[in-house]
């Protein structure tokens, strides 16, 4: 087989990369020992694909690497600081709330201690709180059952006096007498009144 | 054949590749500045073989890693990774070229009819460049600036295939073109580079780089 230069110069790049055939291979090696311009040709091609394929030629900006690095760090860890960033918010907004909410909620909130009926009467903490007393629903007082102080005694209910106190009565300071704090001026002692007013028997 | 500067990976270190992209996938995210530490500049002189322009090129590499990473869950084995990295760095380079270039003709060699023949110039005696020349700054300025004059589609198929060491059929895939072209162009733009480079045009390097005219049969 005889090649001419053109066919030669547009086999070159295959040649160099060896993609051609072995009798168009042997052919062009024929032509190139009796040609010195296809030699030419084919010297100068080897030669720049030796230059340009150096690691020398890939330069790149100075810092390249460096900035490039600091880049993938901003974006991929925002994912990251960001959501721990956010987690971080969402902890400390929630806080806020719960104790904003908690104040709100207390202030909008009555009293949960015993309305009382009568604001001049004391509480009755001393009194057991298992005791039986008896109030009238328009009174203010709770009273044992024997007390004569009693008013609207048609409508009295006998509860305990844990229960009289939640719903607001006070011990009545004469029959109950030793159940509360003493006084100054007090007109009777605890041991009369607990002798003028027996606690009746239960039925 | 002359040899190649940069080798392509060992078995073993595809193997180390594959299990450092499995890694990454898998969550351990600070692995993927080690898998793309071999290709950094590879993928800048693909984004500057387009782009010629060293701020673009950089900001388009940073791109290109940042779109590889999001998206390396979608990253099959049946290409290389720097293959797919290079893909993904021409696209992305292409459009910012778009974007940038959007009212500009093409160059005429972007235009030129690929069928034509090329007719290299008669250098008789082709004086060799050494690679030790690559040393000299001004050396790897001048070829740098032959490149710069090729066109745009003669350059991107040259550096693929000539400076990242991409196959024929890596390179048609990265530059969505076919084999045939790959092979056409690669041709032209070796044909033209050696006489942009020949050592007897205007003097060692002093000269200034350009096809004279009427050389170019298209």
């Amino acid at each position: 087989m005889v090649v001419a230069c053109e066919e030669v110069w547009r086999q070159v790049s295959n040649y160099v990369d060896g993609e051609v055939d072995p009798g168009l291979r042997t052919a062009i090696d024929e032509h190139i020992r009796g040609c010195r311009r296809c030699a030419a040709v084919l010297d100068g091609t080897r030669n720049l694909i030796q230059l340009y394929g150096d690691e020398r030629m890939l330069e790149v900006p100075l810092g390249f690497s460096h900035r490039l690095h600091r880049r993938l760090d901003q974006s991929m860890r925002p994912s990251l600081s960001n959501r721990r960033g956010f987690l971080g918010w969402m902890v400390a907004t929630a806080a806020a709330c719960l104790v904003v909410g908690t104040i709100e909620v207390a202030r909008s909130l009555p009293f949960r201690g015993p309305q009382l009926r009568s604001q001049q009467a004391q509480l009755g903490n001393g009194v057991p709180p298992d005791l039986l007393v008896v109030v009238a629903d328009d009174g203010k007082l709770f009273h044992l059952a024997a007390c004569p102080f009693i008013h609207e005694k048609d409508k009295r209910r006998t509860i305990t006096a844990a229960e009289a106190s939640r719903e607001g009565y006070t011990p009545c300071v004469r029959c109950l007498k030793k159940y509360l704090p003493v006084t100054v001026g007090e007109w009777t002692t605890g041991a009369e009144t607990t002798a003028a007013f027996r606690e009746p028997p239960l039925r | 054949m002359p040899e190649r500067a940069i080798s392509l990976e060992s078995p073993a270190e595809q193997q180390n590749e594959a299990m450092l992209i499995r890694r990454v996938c898998d969550g351990e995210r600070e692995l993927f500045y080690q898998l793309i530490r071999p290709y950094e500049r590879r993928v800048y002189a693909a984004a500057f073989a387009i782009l010629r322009n060293e701020a673009d090129a950089e900001d388009v590499a940073q791109e290109a890693m940042l779109k590889a990473f999001k998206h390396i869950g979608q990253f099959r084995a049946e290409a290389r990774f720097s293959t797919w990295l290079i893909q993904i760095t021409v696209n992305e380079a292409r459009m910012r070229r778009r974007k940038a270039h959007a009212n500009i003709m093409e160059p005429i060699a972007d235009r030129a009819d690929e069928e034509g023949n090329y007719t290299p110039r008669d250098f008789a005696d082709w004086r060799e460049i050494p690679s030790e020349t690559l040393e000299r700054k001004e050396v790897r300025q001048n070829l740098a600036a032959a490149l710069a004059e090729l066109g745009q589609i003669y350059r991107e198929v040259f550096v693929l295939r000539d400076m990242q060491h991409l196959s024929i059929e890596e390179t048609a895939k990265a530059l969505g073109i076919s084999t045939a072209s790959v092979k056409t162009r690669l041709l032209r733009a070796r044909l033209m580079l050696r006489d942009l480079l020949s050592p007897g045009l205007g003097g060692a390097w002093s000269g200034k780089l350009s096809f004279e005219k009427g050389t170019k049969p298209w």
